[in-house]
């Protein structure tokens, strides 16, 4: 059996395990038990990913199984690893792993709450490993819809207003890359004969211009609509924000990744003559959200809405890297998104446990917090210094390597897009020291936050498995970075033939 | 053996005779026992429909018996055995006691009608069929007649369907005319587009699209299906309306077949309209029926994308996609049914809370809407997504696009139920209640339906292979 399988099937046998449980605490327990199983998963198919490659395996996708599943219409059930969906899966089981532990407080519903957010992480898995158009659509859509039901019964503040907003704005994204992907399934034999989804397959046609011109808009824009491109990234504060903490974990760790990583794979790859084409005009829209949400950050007095705008900013980055076309600036893209994503997971489950002890999340309103939880403050300030791309952090190595990237481009254009992108990281580093100054040194200006406890085991869990993540590809970033690279081969030989 | 060729009928009268018979000896208070031996004798129907049979044609090709109307057959009658799972909750209140057996000769007479309708192999046959169908849908939508709107409905059906059978035959008669035979085969070979043979059709579509509901035809259902007893709605949105689509694409792709041009525009245009107007409606509507009711003529507007793809893997899908739509839409009515019997409430606000008092209805509920809002993995999905590939294989991405942002429209209004269900808290929820055991069956079926024909793959298959040819 496939290894990659076993990413789809532990998340349904978790399920069907919480189906059976009695309380709150055998729901919570089987939960950590099957996330767990899933983040040993992840590490032996990164482990044994990197060994094949070691050994001289230069398949473009490993652990690669194709099962025939509608025959009239030629779909399949088509799966295999690069070395850049391998990375997004290792995200992704250390955010749900983080997610679980840090909603260990839920209970309303506990039971119905853990559900949603393991089939909602299924989704991504199986977006992530999916080679077939169609099942990364089903496993797309898949990962949406429990949202509505996370953020409707379990968020805070307008809760059913973003909840609604975030569920349609999606759902037209995902209408979009209908479209696109229905181009795409009949042009992918100019010959004659069998159309295909599968997206390897799609990469050795050369599809017309005209063609691609019409479609890649489609695709992109859709996709860009996850990953909260300007001007359609308006779910994502709102959704963010009243969101539970494991929900808005997920959806801006994982979730808003599907976005880029469409983006990437199947719009550009797929379509490279009009992505071309096209990219100035995203590459603005890109920029205005790079720079756009970094200062929409600034405003914001609710946390929450901090780390949204300042998601929409990094979201941002990452598809203005993945339009520059090059090596470096795409290797920067991918890195962003594994280190966006699990910097981001650490911000929102901090932003939760502190809101479950202070029971506010205006940070006008808390002061001092330091004294008396220094774990989540100390942790709060990792967070922070990772996210303003300090050295040492993993958000440094992915920045850095965006714009290296992005500056090989000798055009004016370009380079101003850049400058003015870059000029976000001075922002980033505006209002996360706004916010740890106010927050959490000072004094203390209520009395009822002197009896505040410090973080529980389980909060230690979650946050320390999210520190370990980012200082590690901070401190080691080459071997992700070399896994990465290995996967982005066949992408600059289909944009750039010739260069590699 | 020819008797074999028409075997589902000829079963289906047997079963009305018996229970005609039956009506005639039992005593009045005793009606009641009727209602197990009538399901078994239905459920057995059913289940000899599947045992392969001899086809072929009779009365000199009036009547056509192929393996495609062999298992379209069988799909409405899967759907009807559903239904009556569902009303036997309501067949045992009180009032109803008197006309048990009305109820199932009414509607078995109409389901015979149906099946005439689609062995039909000239439009004699076809219209006999269409109105031995549509005549008894009348009286059973006027069935709890002490009530004024169940009434109303009864009345505004029979008007409706007098007039679009009139318009039907006026346009029958102008293809009889032009031609000269009402046989299918001849038909197809003597229709050249002369200019009344194009009103002719024009009049035969505009009569069909007041069966299917289609926009600007549609106006009298909202009516109808919020005064009939709600089985009867459920019958005549799911059952009467996917049979006639299944007729009304196949007469498309064979006897009209040399006038696609023709029909391509009109059905684009009915198409947009329809799914577009039934959406904007469904989006205001309190009553779930007339929700549902709105709602399903929006899916009507998007199985014309299938009809339009007018290809095998359209032919395929429209069938495919009415399977899809009877396990999806008798879910959602299900449980409208259940608790409307169990409460009288109709009102999309009376589910606020509903999870936390009956969970598994609401669960049920939930998963038939997002069938319906074509969300995966349940079955819905795949059938939309067939549709639109089956639309897309002709080039009409515009359409396509139309069709989707529509989706996102209907998965608005079916996420308020699920949102009235989930999210809302009430103080005076309906109470848990426990259904009864017919009714829980024919959900389970709806559930199983919903889960399996979407990944498993060979349903669609197994359709396709019948359809060869066809277009």
């Amino acid at each position: 059996m496939n290894i990659l399988l076993l990413l789809i099937i532990i998340p349904i046998l978790t399920i069907i395990g919480i189906l059976f449980t009695r309380d709150n605490k055998q729901v919570r327990v089987v939960s950590a038990i099957g996330m767990t199983f899933q983040l040993i998963t992840s590490a032996i198919i990164i482990l044994w990913f990197l060994a094949e490659r070691h050994a001289g395996n230069t398949a473009e996708f490993l652990f690669a199984s194709n099962y025939v599943w509608y025959e009239t219409l030629n779909i399949h059930f088509y799966i295999g690893v690069d070395g850049i969906s391998v990375a997004m899966i290792g995200l992704t089981s250390m955010v749900i792993f983080a997610g679980i532990f840090a909603s260990w407080d839920v209970d309303d519903l506990p039971r119905e709450f853990f559900t949603s957010l393991i089939l909602l992480s299924s989704g991504v898995f199986g977006f992530f490993i999916s080679l077939d158009l169609f099942t990364m659509f089903l496993f797309y859509e898949v990962a949406v819809i429990p949202m509505y039901l996370l953020i409707g019964i379990w968020g805070t503040g307008p809760r059913h207003y973003s909840a609604m907003k975030l569920t349609l704005m999606l759902m037209g994204g995902s209408a979009l890359i209908l479209v696109g992907m229905l181009g795409l399934y009949f042009n992918s034999n100019p010959a004659g004969g069998p159309l295909t989804f599968e997206i390897p397959e799609i990469a050795k046609v050369n599809i017309p211009l005209n063609t691609q011109l019409f479609f890649f808009p489609f695709l992109f824009i859709g996709f860009g609509v996850l990953g909260a491109l300007f001007p359609f990234h308006t779910w994502s504060p709102d959704g963010h924000a009243s969101a539970p903490t494991a929900v808005s974990m997920l959806h801006a760790g994982v979730l808003m990744k599907l976005g880029g990583y469409g983006c990437y794979r199947v719009a550009v790859f797929l379509l490279p003559a009009a992505a071309h084409e096209l990219a100035w005009i995203f590459l603005i829209l890109t920029t205005i959200s790079v720079i756009y949400g970094a200062l929409g950050a600034i405003w914001q007095k609710d946390l929450k809405y901090i780390n949204a705008y300042s998601s929409v900013s990094h979201c941002g980055l990452v598809l203005f890297a993945i339009l520059m076309f090059n090596e470096t600036a795409m290797n920067g893209a991918i890195m962003q998104m594994i280190s966006h994503g699990i910097m981001t997971a650490l911000f929102f489950a901090l932003i939760g446990m502190i809101y479950g002890r202070t029971h506010t999340r205006y940070i006008n309103e808390m002061s001092g917090l330091m004294k008396v939880m220094p774990f989540l403050a100390v942790a709060y300030v990792i967070a922070g210094l990772a996210s303003l791309g300090l050295p040492g952090f993993s958000g440094f190595v992915a920045e850095m390597t965006i714009f290296v990237g992005a500056f090989q481009h000798a055009d004016t254009f370009h380079r101003v897009a850049t400058i003015i992108a870059a000029s976000s990281i001075v922002v980033t580093a505006v209002y996360i020291l706004r916010v740890v100054a106010m927050m959490l040194y000072g004094k203390i200006n209520k009395e009822e936050y002197e009896l505040i406890t410090d973080a529980k085991w389980y909060d230690r869990m979650s946050v320390g498995t999210l520190i370990f993540g980012i200082t590690a590809i901070g401190i080691a970033p080459l071997w992700l970075s070399n896994m990465i690279t290995n996967g982005l081969g066949p992408m600059i030989e289909k944009l750039l033939p010739g260069m590699n | 053996m020819l008797m074999l060729i028409m075997r589902h009928e000829l079963l289906l009268v047997l079963i009305t005779v018996i229970l005609l018979l039956v009506e005639i000896f039992l005593p009045a208070d005793r009606k009641r026992k009727i209602i197990l031996p009538a399901l078994i004798l239905f459920g057995a129907v059913m289940i000899l429909g599947f045992i392969p049979g001899p086809t072929g044609s009779l009365f000199g090709g009036m009547y056509v018996t192929t393996p495609l109307t062999l298992m379209m057959k069988n799909i409405i009658t899967i759907g009807v055995f559903i239904v009556f799972l569902q009303s036997v909750d309501w067949l045992k209140k009180e009032e109803n006691k008197e006309k048990i057996s009305e109820y199932f000769l009414l509607l078995l007479s109409t389901l015979i009608g149906m099946e005439y309708m689609l062995s039909s192999g000239d439009f004699l046959m076809f219209y006999l069929g269409l109105e031995l169908a549509t005549i008894p849908l009348a009286a059973l939508a006027a069935f709890e007649r002490f009530k004024e709107k169940s009434a109303e409905a009864g009345v505004k059906l029979i008007f409706i369907s007098a007039l679009s059978s009139g318009i039907l035959l006026y346009g029958l008669s102008m293809i009889y005319g032009t031609v000269g035979t009402l046989y299918f085969d001849e038909v197809v070979n003597g229709i050249n587009g002369a200019p009344l043979q194009i009103l002719a059709f024009i009049f035969f579509f505009a009569g069909m699209a007041f069966k299917i509901s289609i926009v600007p035809f549609h106006l009298w259902t909202a009516d109808v299906y919020e005064g009939a007893p709600v089985n009867i709605t459920s019958y005549l949105s799911v059952i009467s309306k996917g049979a006639a689509v299944m007729i009304f694409t196949i007469l498309l792709f064979t006897v009209f077949s040399k006038i696609t041009i023709m029909w391509k525009d009109v059905i684009y245009v009915t198409s947009i309209l329809t799914m577009t107007i039934g959406n904007l409606f469904a989006l205001r509507q309190q009553n779930l029926k007339r929700f549902l009711a709105f709602s399903s003529i929006a899916q009507a507007g998007f199985i014309f994308l299938g009809i339009i793809g007018q290809s095998q893997l359209g032919m395929t899908t429209v069938i495919y996609f009415v399977l899809v739509y009877i396990f999806s839409n008798l879910g959602a009515f299900g449980v409208v049914a259940v608790i409307s019997n169990r409460t009288g409430k109709e009102n999309i606000d009376d589910y606020d809370g509903l999870y936390r008092t009956n969970p598994k209805l609401s669960l049920t509920m939930m998963l038939a809407l997002f069938s319906l809002a074509g969300i995966p993995p349940v079955a819905g999905f795949f059938g939309k997504f067939f549709l639109f590939t089956a639309a897309a294989q002709q080039g009409l991405y515009i359409l396509v696009l139309i069709a989707v942002l529509n989706t996102i429209i209907a998965l608005y209004y079916y996420l308020l139920v699920v949102k009235a269900m989930f999210l809302n808290r009430s103080d005076k929820p309906i109470e848990y209640f426990k259904s009864d055991g017919y009714s829980r069956l024919g959900l389970a079926i709806c559930v199983a339906g919903l889960v399996i024909i979407g990944i498993y793959s060979p349903v669609y298959e197994f359709i396709n292979q019948f359809t060869f040819g066809i277009y």
